[in-house]
């Protein structure tokens, strides 16, 4: 009466078994947001202690926002290119919001203490937010630094344009080919679609809490 | 005494970096070792100096290499995306004393050469690809690697 039912076994096994790598992946398993998703609102602390949402930009055609730190030499070289991108698109309706969601307890120099240091040293005209639970990270889907999420502004929220790298040398700002960021910028500004919405770069893994 | 044991030690490095030279290479050698047949399972790291957790795992890789005889384990520095001078790469080699093979990737354009290194890699340091070109069998490794994940890894392949 009590024979055991070896599909039930599997499945239980299977089930068990998936449980596991579900707690054994340190990185985020939600994939984020694709090109054409809504982003969800998102409230953060800024540098200056002030609390700063994605629903606070109104007047605005659209933001870039980059998942950055302070201590990934990706984030050091694409610090000036990050700077002129908000001194250039800011005034055109497409602000910068830079968000830093690495772990302090595995890279102490990403602290919120050396995080205000480096806006101030750096004089950020932008928003310098402070991921503290990792939650806006996984939920777009960030991966390394510098990340950005190209989103547009639209009636009834954000929806995600381009995602990717910001040019395609990270090495040289003076030899980049493709300015990215910048195109699909100008693409949105004519209002078509960008012709590359997704791209890839070499950067430093985000730092992900311990599990 | 000390200064003495110092200057041997110093001289010392360039012959151990002399003992693993680094190679450069472009995508299409290192696809042609990614591909082609293999006795041995693959192991091949994506890692950079500069890259804090790449060069904290970079000792399981070593004694991977140690352990293991149906194992070859390569080392990919991608540190030509940001610096065009390799030199960093070679003391690196020299002073960690690294025993397993070390190339260097010399490309531009990761957005088109990550891919067709491995679509499930984002670009981010480190990563790991398992090959065994006898089963097929390829894992992807997108973080930081720790002890026994390695073994598991392989042992899936198989």
């Amino acid at each position: 009466m009590f024979k055991r039912n070896p599909v039930i076994m599997l499945k239980n096994f299977c089930l068990a078994f998936c449980a596991a790598l579900l707690l054994a992946a340190a990185a985020p398993l939600s994939p984020g947001y694709e090109v054409g998703d809504t982003v969800a609102d998102f409230r953060l602390k800024n540098v200056d202690g002030k609390m700063v949402a994605l629903s606070d930009y109104k007047d605005v055609k659209g933001v870039i926002v980059i998942f950055d730190c302070n201590t990934c030499p990706y984030s050091k070289g694409y610090n000036d290119r990050i700077k002129a991108l908000h001194d250039k698109y800011a005034p055109q309706g497409f602000p910068v919001i830079a968000i830093q969601p690495n772990d302090p307890a595995i890279s102490p120099g990403d602290s919120f203490e050396e995080m205000k240091k480096q806006a101030e040293k750096k004089a950020y005209k932008f928003p310098y937010l402070f991921d503290e639970t990792q939650q806006v990270a996984k939920a777009f889907g960030a991966t390394n630094t510098p990340h950005v999420f190209l989103l547009k502004k639209e009636s009834n929220g954000f929806k995600v344009a381009y995602i990717g790298a910001i040019d395609d040398n990270a090495r040289d700002a003076s030899a980049v080919s493709k300015r990215y960021v910048e195109e699909a910028i100008q693409a949105l500004q004519k209002g078509s679609t960008p012709a590359t919405t997704k791209t890839k770069a070499i950067g430093c893994t985000i730092k992900w809490r311990n599990a | 005494m000390r200064i003495l044991l110092l200057l041997f030690l110093t001289a010392l490095v360039p012959v151990a970096g002399k003992c693993q030279p680094a190679k450069i290479i472009k995508l299409a050698e290192l696809k042609a070792l990614m591909d082609g047949p293999s006795e041995k399972i693959r192991v091949i790291n994506f890692w950079a100096t500069w890259c804090a957790p790449c060069v904290k795992e970079l000792p399981l890789f070593e004694k991977l290499a140690q352990e293991r005889q149906d194992v070859k384990v390569t080392l990919v520095s991608m540190d030509l995306d940001l610096d065009p001078n390799p030199e960093k790469v070679y003391r690196f080699i020299a002073r960690k004393k690294l025993q397993s093979e070390v190339l260097i990737l010399d490309e531009k354009d990761p957005n088109s050469y990550i891919d067709q290194i491995d679509k499930r890699w984002t670009g981010a340091l480190p990563a790991t690809i398992i090959i065994n070109n006898k089963t097929g069998q390829r894992k992807f490794v997108g973080r930081e690697l720790h002890e026994g994940e390695l073994e598991k890894l392989i042992a899936e392949t198989l």
